[in-house]
């Protein structure tokens, strides 16, 4: 039963298949005001008090999440009021953009205002 | 040295100073006294272990900080039990201080439930009196408007939430450093703060014993990590002309302290979790230690300020 014959490595690849796409699927549901044509993940990492990369660089339209791993709260704020600022982002929480027009966003951490990040916006 | 038992009256295997030595980890706080003008600390283990009333003095206030009610992670997973043991310590106190300081980050997220925690706990402290400053903690997202609803009922606060009231002839000064920050900037005041501390403190005697308390420390204690207050200079530049300012601060959950003329500066430690010394590690934030290191950590550093002596004395007292 538990040889891997081509057969079963077939269903086990088909498995494995579905549930990456489950998964796409739930993520894309918890972002309600992304595009669902841009599945590029725009990830940064906010660890030991920074944003992790520091500057990214995106297409306009592509969606970027920030994702909280310390144990401290932060926020996600921009410096010119160009998007919508984080509320407090506790230990494993996200926070998800849709970038806009094409320039340069500097954003920082409300809390600890030393952190700050800067997001660079591609046609 | 001082672990060995040199009182054993019940025969159990243990002794005052060892059992308090053994409990003095989980509360911390330090008791401040003022007499002619000078200020004193010690921390609760020190008062606990002397088992004698306090000397007889104007006045004295204890100030708690930082004890992050909603916090839950390794560094220490009960947070409000650690706060209520502080409280305890306080209700044993011999001689109850007069009121409580509470330095800021009341709770960790700013939830109402948590503030109910904070509350709630509270109401076992004998001290009834207590003056808060927030800390960033306590403003994440509503610019600290629930906290000024709760923590300024007995005060007239202004601005952002920031005041003043005298006790005994000292002048004790709340300010609120953790609002409107600015991008990789520090602490801040604000001109409309410092304009109010300007004329708030005209009025007043050279020889008017002054106390500030704010949450982040008003002295650079260390920038990289954004502990120090970006305006603080000028707050300062107003009370330079006073012969006694001492200044009060959370935030970093460790003790420190500086003397720069007549400006004596301290730090509290937390009643929750320390915090890594400055430059130590990655990043400031909560500290994982293992219990025994953490109670060793933990009121590690007591200070004094002895009567006739213009430079404070620094008090190492492991605890372990």
């Amino acid at each position: 039963m538990t040889t891997a014959t081509p057969r079963n490595k077939k269903i086990a690849l088909l498995c494995a298949i579905s549930m990456v796409n489950l998964s796409v699927l739930a993520l894309g549901g918890e972002m309600k005001d992304v595009d669902n044509r841009n599945s590029k993940q725009n990830r940064i990492e906010i660890k030991d008090f920074a944003f992790n990369p520091q500057t990214i660089t995106v297409k306009a339209g592509e969606k970027v999440t920030w994702i909280n791993r310390d144990d401290e709260p932060h926020t996600v704020v921009s410096v010119e009021k160009q998007f919508k600022k984080s509320t407090a982002l506790d230990t494993d929480q996200e926070f998800t953009i849709t970038a806009g027009a094409p320039g340069t966003y500097t954003y920082f951490c409300s809390v600890h205002p030393k952190m700050t990040g800067t997001i660079i916006v591609e046609k | 040295m001082s672990d060995y038992i040199s009182h054993d009256h019940e025969h159990d295997g243990i002794d005052r100073r060892g059992f308090l030595h053994c409990m003095a980890w989980a509360g911390t706080g330090l008791l401040w006294t003022i007499s002619g003008g000078v200020l004193a600390s010690k921390t609760l283990a020190q008062i606990a272990k002397a088992g004698e009333p306090l000397p007889a003095t104007d006045l004295s206030f204890l100030q708690i900080s930082d004890s992050h009610i909603g916090f839950s992670k390794d560094a220490n997973k009960d947070v409000t039990e650690t706060f209520k043991i502080a409280l305890d310590r306080i209700n044993a106190m011999p001689t109850p201080p007069s009121f409580l300081i509470h330095t800021g980050d009341l709770t960790q997220l700013s939830k109402p439930e948590e503030f109910d925690t904070f509350d709630q706990v509270l109401k076992s402290c004998r001290t009834k009196d207590v003056f808060y400053v927030p800390g960033e903690h306590d403003v994440l997202n509503d610019g600290g408007k629930l906290y000024r609803e709760r923590y300024l009922k007995s005060v007239e606060g202004k601005g952002s939430g920031w005041y003043n009231f005298n006790k005994n002839g000292v002048h004790f000064i709340a300010l609120v450093n953790v609002l409107d920050l600015q991008a990789g900037g520090l602490g801040q005041l604000g001109d409309e703060q410092l304009e109010w501390l300007e004329a708030d403190v005209k009025g007043l005697g050279t020889s008017t014993p002054i106390v500030v308390f704010a949450h982040i420390p008003l002295w650079a204690v260390y920038p990289q990590w954004g502990w120090g207050t970006s305006d603080s200079e000028r707050a300062l530049g107003y009370l330079k002309r006073f012969g006694s300012v001492t200044v009060l601060n959370g935030h970093i959950h460790q003790v420190l302290q500086k003397v720069e003329g007549n400006v004596t500066f301290h730090t509290a430690m937390s009643t929750a979790f320390p915090q890594p010394a400055p430059g130590t590690a990655a990043s400031p934030g909560p500290m994982k230690v293992p219990a025994e290191k953490l109670r060793s950590m933990l009121g590690l550093t007591s200070v004094q300020y002895k009567q006739g002596k213009t430079v404070l004395a620094v008090v190492d007292s492991n605890l372990s």
